[in-house]
C-alpha cells in the first residue's frame, strides 16, 4: 500500500506517543493513586490512529471504556486526561468521571462511556443534531464487537441510514467481552458487513494491526461521509494484549491461549510499522530515539501536573447534578 | 379573557410556542404526525413547523432516546413522546445512565435540555402494561426532573419550563385530564418547576397529590367544606426537585396529612413525603400521616377487579373523617358512586 512519508511517520509518531502514555499508566498504576477502573488500549493503537488521522478538529468523537487511543488521537488533552484518572480538579471531567468519561469539548470529544453500545446511539444523535443545523462536522464513533450485539446498534444503524447522516461506525473487534469469547456471543456465520448492507449502509473491514490499512479505509470512508452520501461502517480484527480492565497481563486466567496471545503480539502494530518505515528508509533509530524522548518528557511534565493537581472540594460532589 | 381549552390542547399549544420562538426546540415520537396526534396533543405541528422539525420516528425507545440525547449536545431541544409511559422503559439505558449523569459525570461541560413526554393510562383495561404511573422511579434518578401537571393551566407552563430548561425531564401526563377543561391564557407563560402549588387553603388536614388525583382531593375538599371542615390541598406539579418548604409549611399549619399518589404504595413518592414530614415536622403532628396509594400489585385488566384497584374517592372521604374523629356519614358518598374504569359518564371507550 503506498503511503506519503510525511503521513507515515505521523501515524507512528501518534501510535508511539498512545503506546508510551498507556505503558505508563500500567506502570504508575501500581502506587495506587490511578483510583479507578483503567481499561487500556495497547495493542490496538493503529485503528484510534488510523481513523482520527483523516478526521478534522472540528469533527465529534464519542467512544467507549477504552477510549485512552481514541482521546489521544483526536488531539485530546493528556495533561486532563492524566489528571482526571488521578481524579483531580483540574481532569477534563473535574475528577467526576476518570478514564471511563473523557471530554476535550476543544478538540470535538463529546464524551466516552462504559455501558456497552450505549454511546452508539448518541453518537448518531450528534450526527443529527449536525444535519438539523445544517453544519458539516462528522462524527465518529468507536465501539467493541460486543456493542454490535446489542438492540441500540441495530436502531442507531437504521435511523442513521434513514436520515442519511453523518456519521462514521468502527468497530473494534479484539474478540472478547470481557473474558467471553466472540464463539459464545456471536454465530459463526456473522457477518456485519451483510448487515450494515442490509440496512443500506456501506461498510469495508480491514486489518487493525495494519494501520496504513485502517487510514487507507477510513479515508474512503471519510470522503464518502463527507460528499454527502451518508454512514459508514468500518470493521477492525485487533487484540487486546493486556487484562480487560486494569494493568496486568492475564493470561493465566485461562480464557485465551498464551499461543493465541504471543501470534498477535507479533503482529504488533507499532513494531510492524517501525520495521516498515526503518526499512523503507523513512525514519532512522536515531529519529526514532528523538521522538521517544520528545514524548517521555510530555508524559513526564503531564504525571507532574496530575500529581500536583489539587483534588476536588468535597462540595464538588453535590455540584453539577443539574444544569443551569 | 377566560378561554377554556383541555389539557391535551394546552400541551398543544405549548409545544407549537416553544417550537416558534426557538428554532432548536423539535418534537419527536411515535405518532406525533398520525392523524390522531398522540391524543390530539401534536395535531397540525407538522403542517406548521415542517417534517424535519415534527418527525415520526422508527419503533427504537432505547436508540432513539440516544439519539435525542445526542441532538441535544450539539445545540437541540428536542421533546420525545411516548403513547404510554410503559414503552418508554426500554430507553432506561439512555436515560438513567447518559441523559441523568452526562452533566455531572463531564464536569458540567455539557447539558442535555429533553423534554420526554409520557402518557400514564387507567382504567377501561388499560391494563398491568399499559397504566404504570412510575413518577418514584423517575424521580430516585439525580439529575432527572419530573413534572406532573393537573391542569391546562399548569401543563402549558410546566411544559414552556420543561422545554426551556436544560436538563432532561420527565413530563408525566395523565390521559384522564387530557379531555379536562380550565382556564389557560394564549400567551406563552412559565410555571417554575419544583414549585408546589397550594390550590386550597385550609386549616384542618393537609392534601397533598399530583397529576389526576388533585381532582379527587379538590373534590373532596369542596364536600368538607360544607360541613366546615377547611381541608388544605398541595398540588405538587413537580415530582423531582420535591418542594419540601411548602409541604412542610402546609403539615406545620394544618397538623394532619393525608398523601394521595397514583401509585404503588412500597417506596413512592407518597412514601417519600412522609419521610421528609417524619425527619422536619414530626412534633407538628397530631396523628399518623397516611398515604392513599395503589395497591402493590399490577394493574389488573378486567373491570370488576380494576374497580377495587384504584383508591376510590370514599377512601379519601373516610380516611378525612377518621383523622379528625367525625363520626357522622357524609351525605355525599352515594353520588360518587361509579364505576372507576372511566374519566366521566360521557366516556364509551375505547382510549
Amino acid at each position: 500500500m503506498k503511503i506519503d512519508k510525511k503521513i507515515a511517520v505521523f501515524l507512528y509518531y501518534h501510535m508511539l506517543r498512545i503506546r508510551m502514555i498507556e505503558e505508563k499508566i500500567a506502570q504508575l498504576y501500581a502506587e495506587q493513586q490511578m483510583r479507578c477502573p483503567v481499561h487500556l488500549c495497547i495493542g490496538q493503537e493503529a485503528i484510534a490512529v488510523g481513523v482520527c488521522a483523516n478526521l478534522l478538529k472540528k469533527d465529534y468523537l464519542l467512544s467507549n471504556h477504552r477510549s485512552h487511543g481514541h482521546y489521544l488521537a483526536k488531539g485530546g488533552n493528556l495533561k486532563q486526561m492524566l489528571a482526571e484518572i488521578y481524579g483531580k480538579s483540574t481532569g477534563c471531567s473535574k475528577g467526576k468521571g476518570g478514564s471511563m468519561h473523557l471530554v476535550d469539548l476543544t478538540v470535538g470529544i463529546l464524551g466516552t462511556t462504559p455501558i456497552v453500545g450505549g454511546i452508539i446511539p448518541v453518537a448518531t444523535g450528534v450526527a443529527f443534531g449536525t444535519q438539523m443545523k445544517e453544519k458539516d462536522n462528522l462524527t465518529a464513533v468507536f465501539f467493541g464487537d460486543a456493542a454490535t450485539e446489542e438492540g441500540v446498534f441495530f436502531e442507531s444503524l437504521n435511523f442513521a441510514s434513514l436520515k442519511k447522516l453523518p456519521v462514521l461506525f468502527i468497530c473494534e473487534n479484539n474478540f472478547f467481552s470481557v473474558y467471553s469469547p466472540l464463539a459464545v456471543r456471536q454465530p459463526k456465520e456473522r457477518d456485519n458487513l451483510a448487515l450494515v448492507r442490509s440496512l443500506g449502509i456501506k461498510g469495508s473491514k480491514g486489518d487493525g494491526n495494519n494501520v496504513f490499512e485502517v487510514y487507507a479505509l477510513a479515508k474512503k470512508a471519510v470522503a464518502d461521509i463527507r460528499k454527502g452520501k451518508g454512514p459508514y461502517f468500518l470493521e477492525f480484527d485487533t487484540y487486546r494484549w493486556r487484562e480487560h480492565c486494569g494493568p496486568n497481563f492475564d493470561n493465566d486466567l485461562g480464557y485465551r491461549t498464551e499461543e493465541d496471545f504471543l501470534k498477535w503480539k507479533k503482529k504488533c502494530p507499532l513494531d510492524s510499522l517501525e520495521d516498515k518505515l526503518i526499512k523503507g528508509n523513512i525514519l532512522s533509530l536515531s529519529r526514532i530515539e528523538s521522538f521517544k524522548r520528545n514524548i517521555q518528557a510530555e508524559i513526564n511534565r503531564a504525571i507532574s501536573f496530575a500529581k500536583n493537581s489539587p483534588y476536588p472540594e468535597t462540595e464538588e460532589m453535590l455540584s453539577d447534578v443539574y444544569a443551569k | 379573557m377566560n378561554r377554556q381549552i383541555n389539557l391535551a390542547q394546552a400541551v398543544l399549544e405549548a409545544t407549537a410556542q416553544c417550537m416558534q420562538d426557538d428554532g432548536s426546540v423539535y418534537i419527536m415520537g411515535l405518532g406525533v404526525t398520525d392523524p390522531k396526534g398522540v391524543f390530539g396533543t401534536t395535531l397540525g405541528l407538522e403542517k406548521k413547523f415542517g417534517a424535519k422539525r415534527v418527525l415520526d420516528m422508527p419503533v427504537a425507545e432505547n436508540g432513539m432516546t440516544g439519539i435525542a440525547i445526542g441532538s441535544a449536545l450539539v445545540g437541540m431541544r428536542p421533546i420525545l413522546t411516548h403513547q404510554r409511559i410503559d414503552f418508554m422503559l426500554l430507553s432506561l439505558d439512555q436515560i438513567i445512565n447518559n441523559a441523568a449523569k452526562w452533566h455531572y459525570m463531564f464536569g458540567g461541560k455539557m447539558k442535555i435540555p429533553i423534554v420526554i413526554r409520557l402518557l400514564v393510562g387507567r382504567g377501561w383495561g388499560q391494563g398491568p402494561q399499559h397504566s404504570q404511573s412510575l413518577q418514584a422511579l423517575f424521580a430516585h434518578i439525580p439529575g432527572l426532573k419530573v413534572v406532573m401537571p393537573a391542569t391546562p393551566y399548569d401543563a402549558k407552563g410546566l411544559l414552556v419550563s420543561a422545554v426551556e430548561d436544560n436538563n432532561p425531564v420527565i413530563f408525566i401526563e395523565h390521559r384522564w385530564l387530557h379531555n379536562t377543561l380550565g382556564n389557560v391564557p394564549l400567551e406563552k407563560y412559565r410555571i417554575p418547576l419544583g414549585k408546589a402549588k397550594v390550590v386550597k387553603e385550609g386549616k384542618d388536614l393537609t392534601i397533598i397529590s399530583s397529576s389526576y388525583t388533585t381532582l379527587e382531593a379538590i373534590k373532596v375538599a369542596e364536600l368538607f367544606k360544607n360541613e366546615g371542615i377547611n381541608i388544605e390541598v398541595v398540588d405538587l406539579r413537580t415530582i423531582k426537585p420535591l418542594d419540601e418548604l411548602t409541604i412542610i409549611k402546609s403539615v406545620k399549619k394544618t397538623r394532619r396529612l393525608i398523601v394521595i399518589d397514583s401509585a404503588w404504595r412500597s417506596f413512592s413518592v407518597a412514601s417519600e413525603i412522609l419521610a421528609q414530614v417524619a425527619e422536619k415536622a414530626y412534633q407538628s403532628l397530631k396523628c399518623a400521616p397516611v398515604r392513599i396509594t395503589f395497591p402493590d400489585a399490577p394493574t389488573p385488566t378486567g373491570w370488576a377487579l380494576s374497580n377495587h384497584y384504584y383508591p376510590q374517592i370514599e377512601d379519601i372521604i373516610n380516611t378525612v373523617k377518621k383523622m379528625l374523629k367525625i363520626n357522622k356519614p357524609q351525605r355525599s358518598e352515594k353520588v360518587l358512586d361509579k364505576p372507576l374504569d372511566v374519566p366521566d359518564a360521557t366516556f364509551k371507550g375505547p382510549f
